[in-house]
């Protein structure tokens, strides 16, 4: 299934146009992912500067630093940004990178939708941003912003939220739909679906389950707006309405939502983690039923954030044993990566520590997660630092780890220099360590009964939070060690081979490093040989 | 001394898990009632099995490490499946899960029996304090937070039940059945009391059901955990659990206060006489968003001081009072406090920060409050 253009052009020799306009105009896909990667990294460095006023305020029991009402807005723009500004557009930016050049196409399929989806998003976290300097501050309710907490309650800034989420929500869908036609449309003569590497399967499903939940959230936030605004009573009791339905709501959206920032991870773990074992992935058919079992059960698990609102106890089983359902597909992606590297001959280089990292804190946060599933257990979980600390364990080694790891592992293909493995090493075991000094504690204190999103804490929390807090600041430098890392290599670094790594396979590896700015215009014949990656 | 509790600090997070006597400050409490044991119970069974697949997976992880990192001369295998041992895998997780269902099942029905209770009390949900109505006594105060602001403020130093204190709280008798229903007034709510094993959201227009049953006479501490704007961690409950005796006096005690309150209205009140009772009202009620010094924080809570409404228009403050805002933080007053309460907060007020200058300086005394509620009667 070719639609590759057969036609000719003369000029595809050419290379970028000069200046800011290069980056404003861009339809190629490597200009795009590089846009979306460096956003993601400046926001990294927004939402991460908010979790230190977070952890400063924390330190010690007692007012620290900022206001309760700025703490709030702190604690809910730190979520936003992470989730919407971070996680998510560096996925988008990975997918740019390698899905056409691991499939062997020459760009994404639609170039100019690619370039409007990544240009409304630097407008869409401007006017997030912005709202810190209005009147009323920024929004203080929460990254789930509960109705009514955050219609009737909210400050007025709630309407550029809504607008900021709206814009965010239309990038992900016209992202989503770039990824899922040019999947689908323009692999390489000879790569069938069961053929495609990894990483592009698990963007595939996560392309779809985006194009699934993203207008589910529009439409929450929209009735939100009619409420605000046009006196509509969606979420107000005292109009009928009812304030449960805006979390059904929310959470159809959110589980789905949270595989998103997990799913392209599974994919990019898979293929470092058989790169530097020597061997080829192990179980390959049952890892994509397993991400595509993810994604389905994640339509069906959503009222486990809701253990508490007083559903009937039918709804309370049902969501425990389905969330609990999902425990299965994960661990056969554990036990898959495991036996990759069993028998195999590995080596540690910086990518691979950060993806054995991945693998085991992972199944910390998993198993975390699956005590969350007990329903009547999380009568007494819910809502605490135990929450805080499950979530932040799948998503900062897990989402975020496997981000670092991919660009450790890629940066030499994209920039044509190698990073500073004895720097890339040491960047590693400070985050290895910190991110653990962080989040291990959180579970202590959580089941001691700390409850999140608090700006002051009884005196029993607080040893348990002044390591927390330490935990939190180390990691936080060590982050701008990475970014020393990738500027050195950009700058300073030694040329990288074609091959960059001895294990690695896959077609983005058969080009030079960096790859000129048109790649595959002629695509690669795979119907002799193996293309998996 | 930072550097040497942290050393402590560190010490502890390492050792802790070693002593089971240091369990308390760092595992969930095993509660005060059958209920809350048995979820006790639930949670330590997941926890030790978590504990060990968690174990053994990454135990095997550090022995692959170890044991395939590359050497001269040793080929990596090339098998990339083995369909009998993933089917194994598969089902041996089937199984655990069903073995954690199954308790899981059990404790859940129990955990959520509704059946009414020897006592029902109506638990209300405040921007930031909880309302306690006892159904069949017809008694109902507020509970707020008594903590200090110096406190808070590192100003004041900090007691044991920091943040966890309350002027009034909840009394409940031993061996009875006390079921609590639940609702908020304005944002959601929820009402957890960790030995009980009870959190229930408490969510407007909507009433959930908790209950408990105490068997030991003690004090029980709890804290809001649904985020509920900006003091949502200041609204603590605490629960005292007491004879049975001891609470048929709580509530006469309730009842014959709210007939000397009733009296109260009929006084000759002097300005300052209400001047220092509304300080002290204004202190515990309305500083969490007007500020100490009448500032507010506007837009969201805007200022007394130098209001025209709190200068020049003594109706409209009543009013605003009796019935709160709508579509604002601003809530009715009506029930939370007292006529002599509303009167000496209102009078307090309009003499406070110089609105006394500014504006008309008229007083509220109790009886006007009284004939406005028995106006909109």
């Amino acid at each position: 299934m070719s639609a590759v253009i057969e036609g000719h052009h003369d000029d595809h020799h050419h290379g970028p146009a000069k200046g800011i306009t290069r980056w404003l105009y861009t339809t190629n896909h490597k200009d795009i992912g590089s846009l979306y990667l460096w956003f993601s990294f400046i926001m990294l460095f927004i939402g991460g500067a908010m979790a230190m006023v977070i952890r400063a305020e924390l330190f010690e029991p007692g007012s620290q630093i900022v206001s309760p009402e700025f703490y709030n807005q702190m604690v809910t723009n730190h979520g936003l940004i992470m989730v919407f500004g971070v996680i998510m557009p560096a996925f988008v930016g990975l997918a740019n990178w390698l899905i056409p050049m691991q499939i062997g196409a020459p760009d994404m399929a639609l170039p100019r939708l690619n370039n409007l989806s990544f240009w409304i998003l630097p407008a869409a976290f401007g006017v997030l941003l912005a709202t810190f300097f209005m009147e009323g501050g920024a929004p203080n309710f929460g990254w789930t912003f509960y109705a009514p907490l955050s219609t009737e309650y909210a400050p007025p800034t709630v309407t550029y939220f809504i607008f900021a989420v709206h814009i965010m929500g239309a990038s992900s869908i016209m992202g989503s739909i770039n990824v899922i036609t040019t999947i689908l449309n323009m692999r390489a003569p000879g790569m069938t679906l069961m053929k495609m590497p990894l990483f592009v399967w698990s963007w595939l499903i996560t392309a779809y389950l985006l194009i699934a939940v993203m207008p589910v959230l529009a439409g929450a936030v929209t009735m939100m707006l009619m409420d605000i605004h046009f006196g509509t009573s969606f979420f107000k009791a005292g109009g009928g309405g009812d304030p449960v339905l805006f979390q059904h709501i929310f959470w159809f959206f959110g589980h789905p939502e949270v595989y998103i920032m997990i799913l392209p991870a599974f994919g990019i773990v898979s293929h470092i983690i058989e790169t530097f074992s020597r061997k080829p992935i192990f179980g390959y058919d049952s890892m994509v039923y397993a991400i595509a079992s993810i994604a389905l059960l994640s339509f069906v698990v959503w009222a486990h954030h809701m253990f508490t609102v007083g559903m009937p106890i039918a709804g309370e089983l049902f969501f425990m044993y389905s969330t609990m359902l999902i425990a299965i597909p994960t661990g056969v992606k554990v036990f898959n990566w495991l036996s990759t590297m069993f028998k195999g001959s590995l080596t540690f280089e910086t990518p691979m520590l950060f993806a054995i990292a991945f693998v085991a804190l992972f199944t910390i946060g998993g198993l975390s997660g699956l005590m969350l599933a007990i329903a009547p257990a999380d009568f007494q979980y819910h809502d605490t630092y135990f929450v805080v600390a499950h979530f932040h364990y799948v998503l900062v080694p897990g989402a975020l780890f496997s981000i670092i790891a991919a660009v450790y592992y890629w940066l030499p293909k994209w920039t044509g220099y190698m990073y500073d493995e004895f720097m890339g090493k040491t960047h590693f075991w400070l985050s290895f360590v910190s991110v653990n000094l962080t989040f291990f504690p959180m579970h202590f204190v959580g089941l001691a009964g700390m409850p999140r999103r608090i700006p002051d804490y009884a005196m029993q929390f607080a040893d348990y939070n002044m390591i927390v807090s330490v935990g939190a600041f180390l990691f936080g430098l060590s982050q701008l060690l990475f970014l020393y890392v990738v500027l050195k290599a950009i700058f300073y670094g030694k040329k990288a081979t074609g091959q960059v790594w001895e294990g690695a396979q896959g077609l983005e590896w058969t080009l030079d490093s960096p790859p000129a700015y048109h790649t595959f215009e002629t695509p690669p014949n795979l119907e002799a040989g193996e293309a998996k990656g | 001394m930072y550097l040497k509790k942290l050393i402590l600090c560190l010490s502890a997070l390492f050792l802790a898990p070693l002593s089971f006597s240091a369990w308390d400050d760092i595992n969930m409490t095993p509660g005060v009632n059958a209920i809350a044991q048995e979820i006790f119970g639930l949670h330590m069974t997941i926890f030790w099995i978590c504990v060990v697949i968690g174990a053994l997976v990454l135990g095997f992880m550090v022995f692959l490490i170890i044991k395939y990192r590359k050497k001269e001369g040793v080929e990596p295998a090339d098998f990339d499946d083995n369909p009998k041992l993933e089917l194994t895998w598969t089902i041996l997780f089937a199984v655990i899960l069903v073995g954690m269902a199954i308790p899981a099942t059990t404790t859940m029905i129990k955990a959520y029996d509704d059946e009414e209770g020897d006592i029902n009390i109506l638990i209300t949900g405040h921007q930031w304090k909880w309302q306690y109505e006892y159904m069949e006594d017809e008694v109902s105060f507020f509970s707020n937070l008594l903590t200090s602001l110096d406190a808070r403020n590192n100003i004041a130093p900090k007691t044991e039940n920091y943040l966890l204190e309350v002027d009034e709280p909840l009394v409940i008798p031993v061996n009875k059945r006390v079921r609590f229903l639940i609702t908020a007034n304005d944002v959601i709510h929820s009402w957890w009391v960790p030995d009980f094993a009870v959190k229930q959201d408490a969510i407007p227009g909507f009433i959930n059901t908790a209950w408990t049953y105490v068997d030991e006479p003690g004090v029980y501490r709890g804290q809001c955990t649904e985020l509920c704007g900006v003091y949502h961690g200041y609204m603590p409950i605490v629960v005292k659990a007491v004879s049975d005796s001891e609470y048929k006096d709580f509530i006469q005690g309730k009842r014959d206060l709210k007939a000397q309150q009733a009296l109260l209205t009929e006084k000759l009140w002097e300005t300052d006489e209400l001047f220092a009772i509304g300080e002290e009202v204004y202190l515990k009620n309305c500083v969490a968003c007007h500020q100490v010094n009448g500032a507010g924080i506007p837009p969201v809570f805007p200022a007394l001081a130098g209001s025209e409404i709190v200068m020049n228009d003594k109706g409209r403050q009543v009013e605003i009072l009796m019935e709160g805002v709508q579509g604002a933080a601003m809530q009715s007053y009506a029930e939370q406090l007292t006529e002599v309460e509303i009167a000496a907060v209102i009078t307090y007020t309009r003499k406070a920060w110089g609105n006394d200058a500014g504006g008309d300086g008229e007083i509220v005394v109790p009886k006007e409050i009284l004939d406005y509620k028995n106006n909109k009667l």
